[in-house]
């Protein structure tokens, strides 16, 4: 039935798993596409790649906590630390609606300038096209970036290193970007004071990384929230995996918000949360050096590997209940990043 | 978070559970007829923490699951219409009709729009003279009133592009049809948002003509835990009644002032429900004085034939004679992201929170 593009399919769910295992693999295909992990991963004479690109299309381009353009940065400098890499490089493209303002333009491209620079990135090459009026709608951005990866953080990528025992952790409370969003599309005439989380955390992931701490698994949990991810971990390596809901952070206006509005927080955006799974022995070091930085200050385990279940991720919800996390089918909000 | 964590409780849900295990060991087979509470259990996987004797099954109360596909072909015709605007809550958009779906015509272009409320649709239509604004009424007592009170407003502010497209329904003829049709029931979670409208006395038929008890139950799990005691004790006892578990927002007369919005509006006409056929007098129509907003009388459109599935059991599904892992097509030709019955696409449908939670 389905003979045309769905929003759906945009999701980072189900349909987008399917159009690009469809579609783009298939005429695509080779040997470093099909890892499918969040970067790229290059060898060019002894040393090692992380190469990423994204597109940022979020409605509305200015949102509290960030704008299309500093989400742009800190996405695509996230997707290569997530892969263990030292970001380094990025481009900037731009497809801008005729008529659209060079004060917002201003404001926007300015920022991008102190996230790249706080992150440690230069943004090195760019691209511009304006388009009609009505051809896209104000602002979209594509990126791409290069980091450099050390030869022991190959295995980040693929979580192949993943097993039993293990322990999975976040950087604090989920859900914050996604609700942000809406609430700023004054989506059932809310007010609310949500910020969106969007933050680069490649200083936080080096600090770890640095101290030798074994880290097995990095990936940043943006569209189809946490749910998708450990869904897709759990499935990809045949591992199982155990979450205990009550130890997931979720702050209370969004959790409010989520309530009101049917929305699990599970599924919802984020773009400065991680997911990382850590050997059981440095887990509380990982999470303590995390506490210090100031996009992990309510780090916390969430949940551990488990030899049960293998490809599925379980909840234990906060009455002692299990269920499934499955990935997000069809989409939850179009244009979240 | 107030009014919420004191439901999630785990010491209370603990004792609830030890409760209910001491109450009775016979075998029991309860009816959650709202789907909210379908999708409540399955979220908070109450099903795993239930004694075995305690068997919850799904009834008919997701609004999307019981709509027919009649009424979708006919929403799909609607928005293939060049001044039309589909307006509707969102998990009907994704609802296969006979051959395509809201969402595969909103991607050829049609104009169909996610609303949370039928105020949302009145302001699509004031912003839109020119064209005509059908929103699609669908669900229980529960969201009837507000549709009436759209036709309502609309009158009062003269509008004249809007429409509602009424599949609305109510809910003690399908749960009196259940037991007529001999599905094994012993005890009825009844729908706690219903009530809030319609108060309790609209199920006392039940108890005192079947000998089924009705408890009407909150969302939350220790209101959904405390209203499977308070059924297990009925049954125990011997002693059917209506009960309101939901007290902190159930009144026994109701929502007075909806009810009676609910009444100028609407008048009751034999209804299709997904499973249960036509039902007498379950189906709520538009009255005669307000057809200038009925979208069946002001908008006529052709309507292909209906064609239900081959091998869907959502029928049987609806009535809690099967679990969706009955199905043959469940979880294999028929999944969330790519759903054959209507089951499968409301997350308040069995299906889709048997899928996602359980397959």
């Amino acid at each position: 039935m389905e003979n045309n593009i769905l929003l759906g399919h945009g999701s980072g769910g189900k349909l987008t798993h399917t159009l690009i295992k469809d579609l783009f693999v298939k005429y695509f295909d080779n040997h470093i596409l099909s890892q499918q992990t969040d970067s790229a991963l290059l060898q060019t004479g002894s040393s090692n790649i992380a190469f990423t690109t994204d597109s940022y299309v979020v409605d509305p381009i200015f949102f509290p906590g960030g704008n299309i353009g500093k989400l742009a940065v800190c996405g695509t400098v996230n997707d290569l630390a997530v892969s263990g890499a030292i970001p380094k490089y990025i481009s900037a493209s731009f497809i801008i609606e005729e008529g659209f303002s060079l004060k917002e333009l201003d404001i926007i491209v300015s920022s991008m300038a102190a996230e790249a620079k706080k992150a440690g990135v230069l943004i090195v090459t760019g691209d511009t096209k304006v388009v009609n009026k009505g051809q896209c709608d104000k602002l979209f951005i594509n990126t791409a970036g290069i980091g450099i990866l050390d030869a022991n953080q190959l295995k980040i990528s693929s979580g192949k290193c993943i097993m039993a025992g293990d322990k999975i952790i976040i950087n604090g409370a989920i859900a914050d970007h996604g609700m942000a969003i809406m609430a700023s599309r004054n989506f059932g005439n809310f007010k609310s004071d949500i910020k969106s989380d969007c933050a680069c955390l490649n200083h936080m992931i080096k600090e770890i990384i640095d101290a030798g701490c074994n880290v097995k698994f990095m990936r940043d949990a943006t569209r189809g929230g946490i749910a998708t991810i450990l869904s897709e971990l759990s499935e990809n390596n045949e591992i199982g995996i155990e979450i205990d809901e009550s130890k997931v952070p979720v702050n209370e206006n969004v959790r409010g918000m989520c309530e009101l509005l049917g929305f699990d927080p599970f599924y919802v955006a984020n773009e400065g949360k991680i997911i990382i799974v850590a050997s059981a022995v440095d887990a509380e070091k990982v999470v303590a050096l995390m506490k210090k930085n100031e996009f992990g200050k309510e780090s916390s385990i969430i949940g551990d590997i488990v030899d049960s279940h293998r490809g599925k991720a379980i909840l234990k919800t906060g009455i002692g209940g299990s269920r499934i996390i499955d990935m997000l089918a069809g989409e939850q909000l179009p244009r979240i990043c | 978070m107030k009014y919420i964590d004191e439901f999630r409780d785990k010491v209370l849900v603990d004792q609830l559970l030890e409760k209910i295990s001491s109450v009775t060991s016979k075998e029991i087979a309860l009816m959650e007829v709202c789907g909210g509470h379908t999708w409540a259990i399955q979220k908070f996987g109450i099903p795993f923490l239930l004694p075995e004797n305690i068997k919850l099954l799904s009834g008919p109360g997701c609004p999307v699951c019981v709509t027919s596909k009649k009424f979708i072909d006919q929403a799909v015709a609607y928005s293939r219409l060049k001044d039309v605007i589909i307006t509707t809550y969102g998990d009907l958009i994704r609802v296969p009709g006979s051959t395509s779906s809201l969402n595969v015509e909103k991607s050829r272009g049609a104009d169909v729009r996610i609303v949370y409320s039928v105020l949302d649709a009145l302001q699509i239509a004031k912003e839109n003279p020119s064209k005509r604004v059908v929103f699609l009424g669908i669900g229980f007592e529960t969201t009837a009133p507000s549709s009436a009170a759209g036709i309502h407003n609309a009158l009062k502010e003269k509008l004249t592009n809007f429409f509602v497209f009424s599949s609305h329904k109510i809910m003690p003829p399908a749960m009196a049809a259940l037991i007529d049709e001999g599905v094994t029931i012993n005890g009825y979670i009844a729908p706690g948002h219903v009530s809030v409208i319609t108060g309790s006395h609209i199920y006392e038929g039940i108890p005192s003509k079947y000998g089924v008890g009705c408890v009407i139950s909150g969302f939350e799990p220790v209101d959904i835990l405390q209203s499977i005691y308070m059924l297990c004790k009925q049954i125990q006892e011997n002693d059917y009644r209506v009960e309101i578990q939901y007290k902190r927002v159930v009144k026994p007369e109701g929502n007075v002032k909806a009810q009676e919005m609910m009444a100028e509006v609407f008048t009751l006409r034999d209804d299709w429900w997904r499973g249960l056929g036509t039902l007498k007098d379950s189906g709520l129509a538009i009255k005669e004085k307000y057809s200038n907003f009925d979208a069946e009388k002001m908008i006529p459109v052709e309507v292909e034939e209906t064609k239900e599935e081959k091998g869907c059991i959502c029928g049987e599904i609806l009535k809690g004679l099967k679990k969706p892992n009955d199905c043959r097509l469940f979880a294999k030709v028929c999944t969330t992201s790519n759903p054959v019955g209507a089951c499968m696409v409301s997350h308040e449908g069995a299906c889709n929170a048997y899928f996602r939670f359980n397959k």
